[in-house]
């Protein structure tokens, strides 16, 4: 276990040495400022009496695990797989699963260090709607992120190196943006594309942090938990049947 | 005296689909020896020293180290093992002490790494990330790294490849003083001059076979030919007084270099001594000893260049 702790505090050093890193955790924060700065968190009709923060807020915070799961954790992993630093590793007494611990680690850690700054922004700024269900947002927040970031697995583990790597990554952020209602509201597309976005995992994260963050019940959103969780077992699934080592 | 043996190989099998890397290969390595494995590229050494290390499973026969299988085992046994890699890297950001740090955390007891890090010569790249090393520091930052833990047995595939001389140099010793503290060491290379520098016993490989294996001295004594007189002559002189000297094995002449092999103290003499009697006129006269290159050559009939 202290391996696993060990391991994950350096590759979270490494993640900040990353200088597109910063991007990951601002760009969001960015929006928030932007979008908070021109519209204001003020009751919308349209978003069913919520402000357009409170709307967007679990929104950006999906986008921080969408560029996560696009970018970082399968990059490194690709990276490190085609340089040897995965067969490196592999010569230690570490554990397998203690390696890919740590990458899901440091992505987990980051992506609620950047949801945390976008939170307390919101809130600090714009008098975001917090509540004391944030426990409940929080178990929501963190079902989003393995389901998310398994997707990050798999791209890992079919992505054969990293000249392909980016642009991968690049086609599934942009589907996973634009398709989730991370950027626009689903209401606003046309019905085949909203059938679609049912098809993009974010979408369900989205949907889950957005209704739980006003106090709704989990039952009401089980179908989007039983995707969820359903993406977390096929693509942990494929993965470790296809994740190559060298 | 009986030598206590850390690693046991018998009959060794690994193949890849279609590909017979490693046929049947069965040798010891005993304690406190440095034990070479030499041979051409693909001729089954990686493969071979990869299962040892419990990194790739055999295909068949079995392997002990410590008493350990490699690959069952192979998380208890590789806290007993250093490994350098050949092809193995570091994350591009890592700074050397932070590298060092991590994998020393992964073994039950650590050296002093500050001891180690002067050691290899890398105490100012402290704080270098090994994006920024050359290849020399890289390579000694890998053997660091197989070193964290004080291990029982080290293997170092292709230590000093793409090393300067001085650096080579370096190395070598840093091996022998390991020997020193009572350590094994493994050596993979395809240098026959540092298998032969270096190791107490050396197996050579070929086609996933060892085609020798033995003290280099003794392998190269068992030449018959351990030496060479090789020198420059004028014109097509008669050599045939040469060939028919005691010791000598074999003479040829390539436009006008004479290559002379045979074997005895008293070869140069008596090839000197013929050389003036008969009047045949020569210069640049030099010797050469034999090498593991030529029991290479002799032993698969190729030579070792790939």
């Amino acid at each position: 276990m202290s391996n696993l702790l060990k391991l994950t505090w350096v590759e979270t050093k490494l993640y900040l040495r990353e200088p597109g890193i910063y991007f990951g955790l601002a760009f969001p924060l960015v929006l928030l400022l932007v979008f908070g700065t021109i519209y204001g968190n003020a009751p919308n009709a349209f978003l069913g009496g919520r402000g357009s923060l409170d709307f967007y807020l679990p929104a950006y915070i999906a986008m921080l695990m969408i560029a996560n799961t696009c970018y970082s954790l399968p990059m490194t992993l690709i990276n490190y797989r085609e340089r040897g630093v995965l067969f490196r590793l592999q010569a230690t007494p570490l554990r397998p699963w203690m390696i890919l611990g740590s990458q899901l680690g440091v992505n987990m850690l980051m992506t609620t260090l950047g949801a945390l700054l976008l939170v307390v922004a919101g809130r600090l700024f714009y008098n975001v709607h917090v509540t004391i269900s944030m426990l409940s947002v929080f178990l929501a927040f963190l079902l989003g992120m393995l389901s998310i970031f398994s997707i990050g697995f798999l791209i890992a583990s079919i992505v054969p190196n990293t000249r392909i790597a980016p642009i991968v990554g690049t086609l599934l952020f942009f589907a996973m943006l634009y398709l989730s209602g991370a950027t626009v509201p689903l209401k606003l597309y046309p019905q085949p594309v909203q059938q679609i976005a049912e098809f993009i995992p974010p979408t369900h994260v989205i949907r889950l942090l957005q209704n739980i963050w006003f106090g709704a019940s989990w039952l009401d959103y089980g179908a989007d938990i039983l995707v969820l969780i359903g993406v977390l077992f096929v693509c942990a699934f494929a993965s470790s049947k296809l994740f190559r080592w060298r | 005296m009986t030598r206590k043996a850390v690693i046991q190989v018998e009959h060794l099998r690994k193949t890849y689909g279609p590909v017979v890397a490693v046929d049947d290969i069965s040798f010891e390595v005993y304690q406190g020896e440095i034990f070479g494995m030499v041979g051409p590229n693909g001729a089954g050494k990686t493969s071979t020293v990869e299962c040892i290390e419990g990194l790739r499973m055999a295909d068949g026969g079995s392997i002990r180290v410590s008493g350990y299988d490699p690959y069952k085992d192979r998380y208890a046994m590789r806290a007993h093992i250093g490994v350098q890699l050949q092809m193995a890297a570091l994350p591009e950001r890592i700074k050397v002490w932070e590298a060092l740090d991590l994998f020393s955390s992964f073994y039950p007891h650590r050296v002093n790494l500050d001891a180690l890090l002067e050691q290899v010569g890398l105490t100012e790249k402290r704080n270098a990330r090994f994006a920024n090393l050359s290849g020399g520091q890289k390579q000694r930052l890998f053997i660091a790294l197989a070193l964290t833990h004080d291990p029982e047995v080290v293997f170092l595939d292709e230590l000093t490849t793409g090393l300067d001389p001085q650096v080579r140099r370096t190395m070598w010793d840093m091996v022998r003083k390991m020997r020193e503290r009572g350590k094994t060491v493994f050596l993979i290379t395809h240098s026959m001059e540092e298998a032969e520098r270096l190791c107490d016993r050396v197996a050579i490989v070929d086609g996933g076979r060892i085609v020798a294996l033995d003290a280099p001295d003794h392998l190269i004594s068992r030449l018959g030919s351990e030496m060479r007189v090789i020198f420059t002559v004028d014109g097509a002189p008669c050599l045939e007084k040469l060939r028919t000297l005691e010791n000598v094995t074999d003479v040829r002449q390539v436009n006008d270099r004479v290559i002379l092999s045979g074997k005895g103290d008293a070869l140069l003499s008596s090839v000197v001594a013929a050389l003036l009697e008969n009047g045949i006129r020569f210069r640049d006269l030099h010797t050469e000893r034999a090498t593991l290159e030529d029991v290479f050559l002799q032993t698969t009939g190729r030579a070792i260049r790939d």
